[in-house]
């Protein structure tokens, strides 16, 4: 027993504490990299190799986690608007000098690190709308609606550009977030629905023809077997034929003999429903929905505005990431590229989320020393 | 206003209330959303279960068929009639060889590719399965082997594979026995199961190899794999091997088969030589013969060009298909037809001139013979082959009692050999004139009938069985090539029991006298085939009848001279005959197309035929120990 502050802790508290750790979500979120490391495993084939790679970044990103924890929020919301005008200018470096990967222009090479830009926005995005929205007080207004509405759109249409659509919904969405938590009236709300509805058609033309194809393919997914709908075919096939209770770990015939097409990435959802059947994936729903209510209570016991709203972002983004990704994986929704958090294989994502873990565990730890 | 304007901490306070409602609704949300993806994956997962396992299954397994070995055909002393052979093949692998104008243009400079075979290569493409090798060529000789094996590492996907190939070893000498196969096409699938010929390439097309199609071809084995996404083959989950085809053992004497080929030499015409007393077909010629091997593996138009264009037509089988006027072979027929109806007696003679009118009408009906034959018994007549004779016994007997006795003998009927493309020939009668050309019978067609000319016509087939019915003395059996039957990996073979048909009834007096003028036709000086057999003698007692069938109708008052027509209008020669006369172990029809005189050029060959086999069977000192 070691005494702190005056109250009585376990060793495991006491350790927790020193790194600013929420014991609550830091174990959700080992348990969900667990399960998504063994996925992985099956997935790729038995490649140890992968599984080494994923776990150098997992490393790397509880490395991030535990350095962002310690960073005072003060701090992370005077950096706030600096950062987002670094993604931005990133983001316009990419559109003239990017590198193209699988036909999109997302990647920036710096020489050492080839990241995507679009990475920072996502944790720019809310920390600047949530920084914006903490200067002024009470529900949103008009004015902040236009200027919060700018903040998202320029990096949404840019991100959107390269082309990202997965991404840009989640960076749009996570400054939308910020807006609904902060009390945005019904009314605009309401508003809001309306000028997407009417966007749409816009976004339609603004789209690129293997988007729309996407949006066509998921309305019909058997009109073009061999071609655009044989991911959802394939993945439905996959889910459908696990079950209840799954083929079992490592005998999922869709994605062992690779039927399955980006089963390690996108559509690892697929192995995981075909190897665990309907159980499983009601083990993993549960999972996401803890994590996300550990996210959200840890935002509704912050003590400032700022806190409060990234936090809430952050978990509700994390959210929005799982639903889209289940969704497109089970033909709910267009294959838009979004990953399944913390289970898709791929470094930027998994690095970016865990450094938003990161700032919720800096709130969590920070709410509790201000509570002293 | 004052009291509107909060202080910051309850501004903080109310802004952590907003937002802990709005948390809570987002929650509300989320759940909806997670309620709505457990009800899709349970719709997925559960509902449509069945569903997705199959299509996951069928994703995931492939049956691959495995051909059965086609069983082979033997003669009957176990000699090879047909064989598979490995026969190199050129396959391509279309997956693996990427694109296929510059690998056929490369190939083509290193094995003379047709366009006929790069077209039949394409469309196999088509239908191909993927990861299934597609044959480009086959039978590559073993120079084409090597260029091709030495440049392989620069053809990628493209494989030298020996797969097993039908090949008749005596080729041209069996063509219309056996038959071939070949290439299953779109009407051969008619008939097929296809589920059995699902790794089948080739079928039987004629012949034996037609008739026998579901013996020889076996069962087809299946190979359950597990496939990758790719179509590669990952594992073997169960075989079930294939079963062989059973290999046939054909009633027919290669020696005498060959021995009848010879006997026939260059003349065009068919040899059916019978067993009487167990019906195996012990040798069947049709001259000219042809080649089936190329057929197996498809013959290129313009050689089937040839081959059609032939004037022999050696792609006629003249045992089985061809129809001929039987001509005086028939006439012991008729006799016995009159001895049964009681219209003559073997004793009642009667003076044979050179012609003979029906009572009342003009038209004379000529004998072969100028001036006829003089006083002849049935006997006599048969010998000397009288046509007067049988003028007047036809007229006493009217159509309606000679057609039922040749029907019975099986004129007008297949015998139902066990072989493709034989036909019925014409049973001429009232119904069947009346059905064929709608006209009534007419009393002159009674006379010419009963000489064997007219409408009827019979196949050698049929004669020869004809012949081993009068050598059983009205004992009919199944003629048949089949003779055992030995399932592929078994030492003993099954023989085929003997059948016999419904026979012909005729007093034991009557069959003798029949018998007696057949044995006089070989062996009296008067007979007509004394000179060319009986006068050699044998060593043993032939019995038979000649015939000279007509292929053109003479006018009434024209004369038939050989030396001034053509070939083609030539008489066709015939004989039957069986031997040893009181001990039939051989029966022998012989067809001579255009040959003239059947006592002369049919009548020999029928000899050796018979020569030949009664020798090799120990019934004849071989004619080196004669000598």
């Amino acid at each position: 027993m070691i005494s702190v502050t005056g109250r009585e802790l376990t060793t495991g508290q006491w350790l927790l504490r020193s790194f600013r750790m929420d014991g609550m979500l830091a174990l959700l979120i080992v348990m969900l990299l667990g399960v998504g490391l063994l996925v992985l495993f099956s997935a790729s084939g038995e490649d140890m190799a992968a599984l080494e790679r994923q776990l150098l970044r997992i490393g790397v990103g509880f490395l991030g986690l535990l350095l962002v924890a310690r960073v005072p929020i003060s701090v992370l919301k005077a950096w706030s608007p600096w950062l987002f005008l670094l993604g931005l200018g990133l983001l316009l470096g990419v559109m003239f000098a990017g590198d193209v990967g699988k036909g999109a222009r997302r990647w920036l090479d710096l020489g050492l690190l080839r990241f995507q830009p679009s990475e920072i926005m996502k944790l720019a995005m809310p920390l600047t709308v949530a920084w914006y929205l903490s200067l002024r007080s009470g529900p949103p207004r008009f004015v902040d609606l236009i200027v919060v509405g700018v903040l998202i759109v320029v990096p949404v249409l840019l991100i959107m550009r390269q082309p990202d659509l997965g991404t840009a919904l989640l960076v749009g969405a996570s400054g939308i977030l910020v807006l609904l938590l902060a009390g945005l009236s019904w009314r605009w709300i309401a508003g809001m629905v309306v000028a997407l509805a009417a966007a749409i058609p816009v976004l339609w033309t603004q789209m690129y023809d293997y988007q729309r194809q996407r949006v066509l393919t998921l309305l019909n997914p058997e009109s073009d077997p061999l071609g655009a709908g044989y991911h959802i075919i394939q993945s439905k096939i996959a889910i459908g034929s696990g079950g209840l209770y799954g083929k079992g770990w490592l005998n999922g015939t869709q994605s062992q003999l690779q039927f399955l097409p980006e089963r390690s990435t996108d559509f690892v959802f697929a192995v995981y429903a075909e190897e665990f059947g309907f159980m499983g994936i009601l083990f993993l729903l549960l999972l996401y929905f803890l994590i996300v209510g550990r996210g959200l209570w840890i935002a509704a016991m912050a003590q400032d505005r700022f806190s409060r709203l990234v936090a809430g972002s952050i978990s509700l983004t994390f959210a929005v990431y799982m639903v889209v990704n289940i969704g497109m994986v089970s033909g709910l929704l267009p294959v838009v590229g979004v990953p399944l958090p913390l289970v898709s294989y791929g470094g930027t994502s998994l690095v970016t989320l865990m450094l938003g873990f990161g700032i919720l565990m800096a709130v969590q730890s920070q709410q509790r020393l201000v509570n002293r | 206003m004052l009291i509107d304007r909060p202080d910051s901490y309850n501004e903080e306070a109310r802004d952590q209330q907003r937002f802990s409602v709005r948390a809570l609704l987002s929650v509300l949300i989320l759940l909806a959303l997670i309620a709505m993806l457990v009800v899709r994956m349970f719709t997925l997962q559960v509902g449509a279960h069945e569903h997705f396992i199959t299509l996951s299954e069928n994703n995931r397994l492939r049956i691959e068929p495995i051909p059965p070995t086609r069983g082979l055909i033997f003669d009957r002393n176990g000699i090879l009639l047909a064989e598979n052979r490995p026969s190199y093949q050129l396959e391509i692998t279309v997956e693996q060889a990427g694109d296929l104008d510059p690998l056929l243009e490369r190939l083509s400079g290193m094995v003379a590719l047709t366009p006929s075979e790069i077209d039949r290569f394409r469309s196999l493409v088509r239908q191909r399965r993927p990861f299934q090798p597609v044959s480009l060529k086959s039978g590559l000789d073993d120079e084409t082997v090597a260029r091709i094996a030495v440049a392989r590492h620069e053809l990628p996907g493209v494989e030298i594979e020996a797969r097993p190939v039908r090949y008749y070893p005596h080729g041209e000498d069996f063509a219309h026995v056996v038959g071939y196969v070949g290439r299953i096409n779109e009407q051969d699938l008619q008939r097929l199961d296809t589920r059995n010929y699902a790794g089948t390439s080739h079928t039987g097309k004629t012949g034996v190899e037609r008739h026998y199609e579901d013996l020889l071809h076996g069962i087809t084995g299946h190979r359950q794999v597990e496939v990758n996404a790719q179509g590669r083959v990952i594992r073997e989950l169960a075989v079930t091997p294939p079963v062989p085809g059973q290999d046939l053992f054909l009633g027919i004497d290669l020696e005498l088969q060959l021995a009848a080929r010879d006997a026939l030499a260059d003349l065009d015409g068919a040899v059916v030589a019978m067993d009487p007393s167990t019906g195996e077909v012990l040798a069947l010629v049709s001259k000219p013969g042809f080649d089936p091997n190329p057929f197996v593996q498809g013959i290129s138009r313009g050689d089937f060009a040839a081959l059609q264009a032939d004037p022999h037509n050696p792609l006629f089988n003249r045992a089985l298909s061809g129809q001929y006027p039987p001509g005086s072979t028939l006439k012991p027929v008729v006799a016995l037809a009159g001895l049964e109806e009681g219209v003559t007696t073997a004793e009642r003679r009667m003076f044979a001139t050179g012609y003979y009118q029906l009572p009342g009408h003009e038209r004379r009906y000529r004998d072969w013979r100028r001036g006829g034959h003089g006083w002849v018994d049935m006997n006599r007549a048969i010998a000397v082959s009288s046509d007067v004779y049988f003028y007047d016994l036809g007229h006493k007997l009217g159509i309606d009692r000679i057609a039922p006795m040749l029907g019975a003998f099986g004129v007008g009927s297949r015998v139902g050999i066990d072989a493709t493309g034989e036909r019925s020939g014409i049973l001429p009668s009232r119904e069947w004139k009346r059905s064929a050309q709608n006209l009534p019978w007419f009393p002159g067609e009674t006379l010419i009938t009963a000489i064997g000319q007219g409408y009827m016509l019979t196949t050698p087939m049929q004669l020869a069985d004809i012949t081993s019915t009068l050598a059983n003395r009205g004992q009919r059996v199944q003629p048949r090539l089949l003779r055992a039957i030995r399932q592929t990996g078994e030492a003993d073979s099954v023989p085929q029991p003997v059948r016999f048909l419904e026979p012909v009834q005729a007093s034991e007096a009557h069959w003798e006298a029949i018998h007696q003028a057949l044995i006089a036709a070989v062996n009296e000086r008067h007979g007509t085939a004394w000179g060319s057999v009986g006068s050699t003698s044998p060593g043993y007692v032939v019995a038979g009848k000649t015939g000279t069938s007509q292929v053109f109708s003479l006018g009434p008052d024209q004369e038939y001279k050989q030396s001034e027509l053509d070939r083609r209008l030539w008489d066709h020669a015939l004989f039957i005959g069986y031997a040893p006369a009181d001990d039939p172990q051989i029966a022998v029809a012989v067809l001579v197309e255009h040959g003239g005189s059947g006592g002369r050029v049919a009548a020999p060959i029928a000899h050796r035929v018979m020569d030949h086999h009664l020798q090799s069977r120990g019934l004849l000192a071989t004619v080196e120990g004669d000598l």
